[in-house]
Order: structure tokens, then sequence, then C-alpha cells
């Protein structure tokens, strides 16, 4: 299994260099006139159902592989759901396919944010319960006896292999077909969009990178051949797309950025007109079918500037047919002043109108984040507070991207060097996707169809002029001196004249270096795929001392003995991470969870954990919390746990709750636990949860007892008392506490 | 011959057994006595017959007594605990303060009586309860204005007060005429405790001190801060009565013949008998004690209880009451029994309808908000046990298709739209077939 996936993209570049050199000649894309009597005659047995079978072929074995290089965890673990987020999806799906649409659609959730509900049907993005449902129940009707649980685990790989696809066709709209299978192998190994596709994670982005590229590919075919057809392919893969993720706001900024440089470079056409508009208005209106999206499209501060393009482009319309009729030039330019200058005005008051009267409402936080980095830090904890909206740190892209950092530079050389429609495109998509992958680790996500398709042209255009190099000196060879340096400075020479010494050797160095460099992509592929993205995260594996695999199934066990050992109605209060995984296997009340729509209930359970337990006491009666679930770290030395969050938890409450002050918990600006810690640290509810009863507990030889092994000191309050709760279960490594909250006294 | 009758008192004896404390007959049965020593069982005797002639079983006991045990196999052996045992330093067998608290909290009753110097044991089994006594040992209540006149006693140690609380779910209809006369300890009510009730309080001129040396130093519990009987009713309607004076149950007192000074009135008997009597039926629960059943909910024009209500329902909602009489349930007719529609705070409170037979019932509208609120009815009043109920529903909003079809004020949009669809279609066919020009 695992040797299988790594010599596959290598053969697929490989491959697609001298397939290039067949297709080069009947596409006649590329000096038709060179390539065409020499490639006649070194292929003899050249045929045009050859070429497209061996086409066929790496993009089926491609397809092969993305799926298979993503089932690393379910042959390691099992097959089952990761992380947070997709135990919501998996919930919600199982819904959908027990209760119908209609339900789901309409469904309010008791379960979860009491007692306030939450209406699950107007809150979510319903594409990728939709899709693993459809799945399902076509599965079902072929009579294939799935549960929904694999499909829904194996809904991700299904999807990556499906935009392996639409990026081979993507690469071929924008530069040629080599390039295009190029794409589709280093996007099927990409280490960037298979940290959120494995097997098992069964979230929005699984579904939606695909609908982000495939919206892409179709907009870009509707530009270049002005159809409208493939406009309204667009406008529903733009539906497909809002109808999975939040993250389509990218799309309906970046496209209409892309139509206003075009707009400004000159390159107004009618094709892009009719793209555009066709695009806009029934994307718009399909958009506005999803609930949670609804009249956001055409009031939120995010989608104006797809509504200021879409006036525009009327206005260039306008102009142009203004130009047609009107012959004098000197006219024609004071009418362009007036129109422009009314325009602008026009467009500027309705914009200062609808933000006065409150019509069109302000940018999120989230999209502020967004063009400030430094905004949520300030502003928003909760925001800050979340691992992956953390600005990107340079090793991870080199983790994620590898040698597709290099290669992006220069397959920008090579659209640039190459400027259409299309490529200016994918330059935009490209630096943009790249700043904001910058900023949020996540989005590095959205980033990697872009640096793929960038650097497979890159790749395919440096194979492709190194082997013509190499085809054509086969017949006139000739000795010299050659510089392993610029590859493309080479090739591009190699048209106009073929003096170069040891052009021929150094080519076929620089290719067997290509070679190499992708080989080692995708060896770091799939090291990284086995490593680093096939966790579950919600079983930990460790190594024992011996090298052994050790497996902590702590949260499964915790949410088993939730199911099993209180009554159903009762109320658990955790940190809001873990609000999805209870709801959907614990199958308990919860009072926040993942979904952090209401920041004052999230702040309330902050103030509750940060709070000594007599205070806790009243909050937690006042939400008729039943049991507190913590997660600790200490036996296990599993860092992220809540001890660990406990800094957020302090500021997003004291944002609500002044009471709670951040430097109560810390001494001098420093967060510890130990004896030094602040007194309020010591005997806040989180604290005592965490470290009740592991005074006397020795985790490691050689320390005293109640050392915390993931923070590696010694506690500084071992002494707790719980005069208000009571431990009630305790997971075999304590990586799971739960707690009873006792019912007020009897007597008093 | 012998065994066989043991056996057959033991048969006769289960349904005894199975006939005590429960949620259907509330009035305790087999009440435990502790006694310092056995005489009391003669000096209060009218007290304790009076128990015997409403049905309680009365097993006495030392409280030193080695045996003494209250639960076997984790089954209680009574429904109610009178300690008379005010010098007692430890119990005897398995019983300590714990077991007294457990006791309590498992939902039985107690009268707990202190008499003049009680000891530590009875003082905390009272602080457990919220009732300080005095903490100097040799004090005793003293009222220079409300002593009972008497031949022999100068030192005004012997009490008599009218100061009752005001109820007549714990001390009955009928009006106490006499005054109740008093020898005891003083003590007070932890303010922190919000259960315990004073039903007994000394006048504003009494205070607690040693009548024989006269203290240099102010008495520490004076006036109106001294209770004299008090009674708590714990959130598990468990009661309990503490007494600061043993002799308030006593033969003598029952029977004394009672002259408030400063009065001429002379009443021909205490207050004591029907006060005492009055006192243990409630705390017994002869008396005050509610029970809530069906609680019911429903759409109007409907019967079945929904499992969710919809934003602006209207609903109905009952719920049946009644009160035990001592040996059966009767209607309990009030007319201040509030419904909660309750979410973090009450959305709605509307007051109880009563028909008289113990139902009551309103009908009101779900409030514009979804979320879980619950049905609450929070009933506490004085001496009647606490009515405490909850039942969680969940208001979903309208679903997508409940919301009117057409609205009146978007007529304009939807004649901007037809209008469109109809000149578009025009549009079409001219433009299609339109070619001569």
């Amino acid at each position: 299994m695992v040797g299988k996936p790594q010599p596959e993209p290598v053969n697929g570049s490989a491959k697609s260099g001298p397939s290039q050199s067949h297709l080069a000649p009947s596409s006649s894309t590329l000096k038709p006139d060179l390539l065409s009597n020499f490639s006649l005659k070194s292929l003899k047995l050249k045929t045009k159902q050859q070429e497209l079978l061996i086409r066929i072929a790496i993009l089926c074995l491609v397809y092969i592989l993305a799926f298979i290089t993503r089932l690393f965890s379910v042959l390691r673990y099992e097959s089952m759901i990761h992380e947070f987020d997709p135990y919501f999806n998996y919930r919600t799906t199982l819904f959908l396919t027990q209760k119908g649409f209609y339900e789901f659609w309409n469904w309010f959730d008791s379960e979860s944010w009491y007692p306030l509900g939450r209406i699950i049907g107007g809150t979510l993005y319903p594409g990728l319960m939709v899709t693993a449902a459809l799945i399902y129940w076509s599965l079902r009707f072929l009579r294939f006896a799935v549960h929904i649980r694999e499909v829904c685990v194996l809904t991700a790989p299904f999807f990556a292999s499906n935009t392996t696809l639409v990026a081979y066709f993507f690469g071929k709209e924008i530069w040629d077909s080599g390039a295009g299978l190029v794409a589709a192998a280093l996007i099927a190994i990409c280490p960037g969009y298979i940290s959120r596709s494995v097997a098992g994670s069964y979230d929005n982005e699984g579904v939606a990178i695909f609908a982000l590229l495939l919206t892409f590919y179709l907009f870009v075919k509707a530009v270049n051949t002005g159809s409208l057809a493939w406009a309204l392919a667009s406008a529903f893969g733009y539906f497909y797309m809002v109808s999975a993720w939040g993250g389509y706001v990218f799309i309906i900024n970046l496209i209409p950025l892309y139509v206003l440089v075009l707009l400004v470079t000159g390159r107004y056409s009618m094709r892009l007109y009719v793209a555009y508009n066709c695009m806009y208005v029934l994307g718009m209106l399909l958009a506005m079918q999803i609930r949670f999206v609804g009249f956001q499209h055409v009031q939120s501060g995010e989608h104006m500037a797809a509504m200021g393009v879409f006036f525009l482009i009327q206005v260039f319309y306008f102009l142009d047919w203004v130009k047609h009729l009107l012959s004098d030039a000197k006219l024609f330019q004071a009418f362009l002043r007036i129109t422009v200058t009314s325009a602008i005005g026009v467009g500027g008051i309705a914009l200062g109108l609808g933000m006065a009267s409150g019509y069109i409402s302000p940018w999120t936080g989230r999209f502020y984040s967004l063009l400030d980095p430094t905004y949520a830090k300030d502003h928003i904890p909760i925001i800050a507070s979340v691992s992956e909206h953390q600005p990107t740190a340079w090793s991870s892209f080199m983790f994620d991207f590898h040698i597709l950092l290099f290669l992006f530079p220069a397959g920008l050389y090579f659209c640039f060097k190459r400027l259409s429609d299309a490529t200016i495109f994918i330059v935009m998509y490209g630096l943009t996707s790249m700043y904001f992958a910058g900023v949020m680790v996540r989005l590095i996500l959205v980033a990697t169809p872009a640096v793929c398709l960038i650097s497979a042209i890159a790749v395919s255009a440096t194979i492709k002029n190194l082997t013509q190099v190499v085809r054509s000196n086969n017949k006139v060879p000739q000795a010299g001196s050659s510089k392993g340096t610029g590859s493309s400075k080479g090739s591009s020479k190699v048209s106009i004249d073929q003096s170069q010494p040891f052009q021929r050797n150094g080519a076929i160095a620089l290719l067997l270096g290509a070679f190499y460099l992708l080989s080692k992509y995708a060896t770091h592929c799939t090291w990284v795929t086995s490593e680093a993205y096939s966790s579950p995260s919600i079983v930990l594996a460790a190594r024992g001392a011996h090298g052994n695999r050790v497996i902590f199934d702590d949260y499964r066990e915790a949410y088993f003995w939730l199911r099993q050992n209180t009554p159903p109605d009762a109320k658990v209060m955790s940190w809001w991470d873990y609000g999805y995984q209870i709801t959907a296997m614990g199958n308990r009340t919860v009072i926040v969870d993942n979904n952090t729509w209401n920041n004052t209930h999230i702040a309330t359970v902050g103030h509750a954990m940060s709070s000594y337990e007599d205070e806790a006491y009243d909050i937690m009666r006042s939400l008729d919390v039943d049991y507190v679930l913590v997660v600790f770290g200490g036996v296990t030395g599993y860092s992220s746990d809540d001890i660990n969050k406990f800094l957020w938890m302090v500021r997003i409450g004291g944002g609500v709750f002044p009471v709670i002050k951040e430097p109560d918990y810390l001494v001098n600006g420093e967060y510890r636990v130990d004896k030094g810690a602040a007194p309020k640290m010591l005997n806040c509810l989180m604290y005592k949860l965490s470290y009740y009863r592991f005074g006397e507990l020795t985790t490691e030889y050689g320390k005293p007892p109640g050392y915390d092994r993931a923070r590696g000191v010694e506690i500084g309050n071992k002494d707790i008392k719980l005069e208000y709760l009571e431990e009630a279960f305790t997971t075999s490594n304590w990586i799971v506490r739960i707690y009873k909250v006792k019912p007020p006294k009897n007597r008093w | 011959m012998q065994r066989l009758l043991v056996f057959l008192t033991a048969i006769s004896l289960i349904p005894l057994l199975c006939n005590s404390f429960s949620p259907e007959n509330p009035t305790d049965r087999r009440l435990l006595v502790l006694l310092d020593d056995f005489s009391l069982k003669s000096t209060h005797s009218i007290f304790f017959q009076s128990l015997k002639s409403r049905g309680f079983d009365l097993d006495f006991k030392l409280a030193d007594d080695p045996k003494l045990s209250l639960q076997r196999y984790g089954q209680y052996l009574y429904d109610g605990l009178i300690l008379f045992s005010p010098t007692t330093e430890s119990f005897g067998g398995s019983l300590n303060l714990g077991a007294v608290l457990d006791f309590v909290d498992s939902g039985h009753d107690l009268i707990l009586a202190a008499d003049a110097s009680p000891s530590d044991l009875i003082r905390n089994v009272a602080t457990e309860f919220g009732v300080d006594f005095d903490e100097d040992s040799s004090a005793v209540v003293i009222d220079h204005t409300n002593y009972a006149v008497s031949e022999t006693e100068g030192d005004h140690t012997l009490i008599a007060s009218d100061n009752f609380i005001q109820s007549d779910v714990i001390l009955g209809k009928t009006k106490i005429e006499a005054p109740v006369l008093f020898k005891g300890v003083a003590h007070s009510l932890n303010a922190a405790n919000s259960l315990v009730l004073n039903v007994l309080s000394a006048s504003p001129s009494a205070y607690s001190s040693n009548p024989i040396f006269k203290s240099s130093r102010p008495p520490s519990l004076t006036g109106s801060a001294i209770s004299l009987v008090s009674v708590v009713q714990a959130r598990n309607n468990a009661r309990i009565l503490i007494s600061g004076s043993l002799d308030l149950f006593s033969n003598r007192l029952f029977s004394s013949v009672v002259q408030k000074a400063g009065s001429s009135h002379k009443y021909k008997k205490s207050g004591n008998k029907q006060y005492v009597t009055e006192l243990s039926k409630w705390v017994f629960h002869e008396r005050g004690h509610l029970k809530a059943v069906n609680i019911r909910h429903h759409k109007i024009g409907e019967t079945d209880e929904p499992a969710v209500y919809r934003i602006k329902d209207d609903l109905d909602f009952s719920v049946e009451i009644y009160e035990w009489s001592g040996k059966s349930w009767e209607p309990y007719v009030a007319n201040d029994i509030q419904v909660q529609f309750y979410m973090m705070s009450p959305y709605v409170l509307k007051t109880l309808i009563t028909d008289q037979k113990g139902l009551y019932y309103t009908s009101f509208k779900v409030p514009d908000i979804y979320g879980v609120f619950q049905f609450k009815v929070e009933y506490q009043k004085l001496g009647y046990t606490t009515l405490s109920l909850s039942k969680q529903i969940p208001v979903r909003p309208f679903k997508h298709n409940e919301y009117e079809r057409f609205i009146t004020t978007a007529f304009p949009y939807y004649g901007a739209s037809f209008t469109t669809m109809a000149g578009f279609f025009i549009f079409s066919f001219i433009f299609l077939y339109n070619k001569s020009q």
C-alpha cells in the first residue's frame, strides 16, 4: 500500500513529457512548423488514439492514487470520523438520511446550545450532507448495503479524486493538456490538500475544494469561449460551492477582482461580459436559496464588490455602445468623463446610504481578520483562539508544498510570458490565495490548487522544452559547454540556434534533476500523509518506551460512558471544542459547541471555568448543567488540553464579563500552574477539575507526585477539595474527566 | 411452636413495614424516641400518648443503647426520630451525627429538644440545621416582663410566650388561646440558612443568661434574636423541629395553670399541649404536604402532548395538586399557584385557575422566541411542602413553508416580477418573429 503510491506521480509526470511531444503537432499549439516533421519521423506508431490512451491511463492512475493515498488513517486506525467538526457533519448527515430532506431543512436542534437551541437547517452549509446522502441513497438503490458512516468517511477522498480530474481540465484550459496531467498528479498528493481530505475527515472543505476548482475552471472556460452554457455551468458550480462551504466568499470576491483587472488592462470583451453577467446573476439567485446565505448575498459587505463590478461592466458595455454610435472621439471623451464620474458618484452614494441605513451590513470579523491579520487578536478572541486561524509559519508552507514552493514562482514566470485571460486568472488566484494562506493556516488549502496548477505549468513547460532539446539534438549532436542554470532559457533558444555546446547532456542532466525533485516530492507527500495528516485526533497515538505504538482511546471511552450512564436529558458543560463530539457520540445536550455563533454563551462557559467553585456553581445552576467535562493531558503529556487552552477561556470570558481579568491568572505575564502560579489560577474551577486528585498520582519515575507531564512541572495545588461537584468518571489515561454537579444543599 | 409464633408475628408485621413513608402516604409511621433515661416516658407521657393515639409506633430507646441503628440492609427502620436526650455526649451503636444527618437527607423527620446546658452532640446536630444554641452552657432564657407567674420560682426563667408564627398550616386552624410555657435554653438562627423558621420567639425583653450568677458581661443573645422553638423544612421536604426546652413537651407544663406577668387573666391550662400536638402533626407530615401529579400540556384543540412546540402556538397547561389530610389526598385549593414558561428567565408567568377539585389549568401563547423552554411550577408557601416541577419542552421556529405565502405589502414586487416575465415574453416574441424592419 505504501509502496504503490510513490512511483505513480513520477510516472505521471514523466509520461507527460513524451506524450506532450505527440500532442504538440496534432494540437498545434506550440511551434508547429518546427516540431511536426521531426515527430512524424521519430515516432512511426504515433496515432491520436495512442496518445489519448496514455492520457486516460495516466488520469485513471492519478484518480486511483488520489483516493488510496488518503486511506492511511482507515488502515492504521479504523473507519471512523476524525476531529471535531466532522462529527457534527456526520450527525446531520445521519439525520438527513433517517428523517429526509424536509425535516433536515427545518431541523431545530434542542441538544446543542442549551437552552437556546440551534436552527441547524438554517445555519449550516448543506452541500456536504446532501452529497453524502445522495451517494448513500444511490448506493442503496444499487443494492450496496453500506453504512452511512462508510460513505461519510470516504466522501473526502472520493472528491479529492474528482478534483484531480478538474485540475487536469483546468490545466488544459490555461496551458495545455501536459500541464493538466502534471497538475492532476501534483494535486492528487499535495499535503496541503490531503490535510483536509483524508478518509474520515468528513468536512466541508473536502467537497468545497472540488467545487471551488470546478467553478473557477468553468468560469475560465466561459471567459475563453464566451459561451452562455459554460457560464451557466459555472453558476451551478458556484451554487454547489455556496451550498458546501463559507469559503465561497473567496470566489465571489476573486472573480469580480479578476474581471476588474481585465477591464483595467483593456481586455474587456463580449466573452467576459457574457460570462460574468450570467455567472453573477444566476449564481446570486441560486446562492440565495441556501438558507444560511439568503439575503446576505445582496446585503452584506463581503458581497458588495461583486455587485459593484456587475454595475461597472454594464457601464462599460453602455460606453462601448455609445462609442459605437458616436463617431466623434472628442465628444466621446467628454461623454466618457461625465458617465464615469456620475457612475462612480452614484455608486459611492448608494454604498454610503446602504451602509448608513444598515441595509448593507458591514464586514464580519472573520473577513476583517483576513485583510488585517492583527485584527482578530485585538478584537475577537474567539476567532484568534482557533489554532487553524493562526498566521502560518514558513515551515508549514514547506511542509505542505515542498518543491511546489519553488516551482510556483517559475510557473508565474511562464504565465506572465504567455499572458492570456486564463493565465491572468490563475496568476491572480495564485497570488491572492497565497496571501490568505499566509494569514491563516487553514487557507493553505485554498491556495493548494492554484499552487499545483502554476507549478504544473512550470514543470510541464520545463520538461517539454528539455525534451525538445534532447530530441532535436538527436539530429545535430554538438559539443560545447552548458550551464545548468535556466532550462527555460536554454529551451527558448533551441528553436533559434542550436549551437550551444553540451546542450543535450545538460538537458538530460536537468531532466534527471527534475525527475529527482518530483520523486522527492512524491516521497515527501506520502511521508507527510502517513505521519502527520492521517491521525484522527479522537484516538491519540504515541510511541511507547520500546518504540511500539500506544493508543489512547480516552475520548471515545468518555463519550461512551456519558451515553450509557447519564440520564438522556443531562446537560454537559465543556469548552466548546468538544461540543460536537459530545452531541454526536455521547448523545447528550451541550451548552456550547463548535458552531461558535453565540459569543456570550461561550463567554458564560468561560466565565464559569475561570471562576471560583462557588461562583461557577451559580452559573452552572442557571444553565441547568448536570455534568462538567474537562480534557486533561497531565498524565499522558497530551498538550492540547484544557489547561493549555485556559487562557483563551479567560480572554473570551473576560470579553463579556469584565470581572474576569487575564492578569489575575498570570504571574509577571507568565502562565504557570506550579507553586508560583497566581492564587486565582490555583483555585479556579478549571484548575480544580483538571488537577483533582492529581496530587496523589506519580506520573513519571523519579519525579514527585503530581508531576504534570504536559507542562513539565509539579503542580502548585495538590490538595484540592470539591464542594459543589463530585468526580463522576475519569478515563483510563485521565485524558477526559467528567464531574457531576451536586444538587443544592438539602438543609441550607 | 414458639418459632411459629415468631414467624407469624414477623409475617403480620410485613404489611406494617411496607406501610411506611411513601409518596402515596407521606405521614410517618414508625418513630424512634431516644431518651436520656426512661423516666421521661412517664414525665412526658401525654405527648407520647397523643402520638400513639394518632397511629404512630413509638420505639423508646436509651440514647446510649449500644444496639442503636437507624437502618438495616440499607433500609431505614424508622420514619422519624425524636431526640429527647439533651445531655447525651455520644449516641450508642452505629448512630452518630452523620447518621442523623443522612437520615434527614433521605427525607425523614426529626424532633430535637434541648434543655439547659445541652451536650456538644446536640449542639452540633442543631448547628447543621442552622440553629445555634447559646454558647454559654449555663445560660437559659430569662424574661422579666413576660414570665409566667408562679409561687415558687422567682428567677423568671419560666417564660409564657404567645409569639407564635402566623401559619394555620404549621399550628392548625384552631387558635391557641393560652400562652405557651417555655423553660430552657435560647437559640439563634443562622442568617445563612434560608430554610429555618422561628415558630416560637421570645419577647423583646428576653435575654439569655445564667440566672444564678449575675454576669458582668452583657448577654450574648437578647430580645427578638432569641428563638425558642424553630422548624426547618429541608429541600427534600424533611421536617425538623428544634426546641430549646424539653419541658415544653412535659406533662407538668401541659397541665399547669398560666398567668402571664402583668395580666390578670388566668388560663386554666397552658397552650403547650395544643401547640406541641399541632407542631408534631406538621413535623410528621399529617398536614401541609402537597403533591402535584398529571402535568399535562397540549396545543389548544388537541389532546396529545407534543414533543415540540412552535413559536406562537396556543397551548393548554394543567396540573393536579392535592393535599394530604393525614388520611387521604384532598384537593388543594389556592389562588396563588403560578406557572412559568421559562428559558433562563420566565417568558410567560401565569396564575393557574383551579376548578376546586385539585385541577389547575391555564392557557397561553408560546412567546416568539425559540429555544428549550421549561414549564416550571415553583410553589413555596409557608408551611407547605415545596412544589418544584419542571418539564422541558423545545420550542422551534417556523418551518420554511409555515410562513405566510403571500404578503400584502409585497404585492408591488409580485407585480414587478410578473410584468417583467410577461414583458420578456412579449419582447422575445417580437424579437424573434418581427423581421420586417
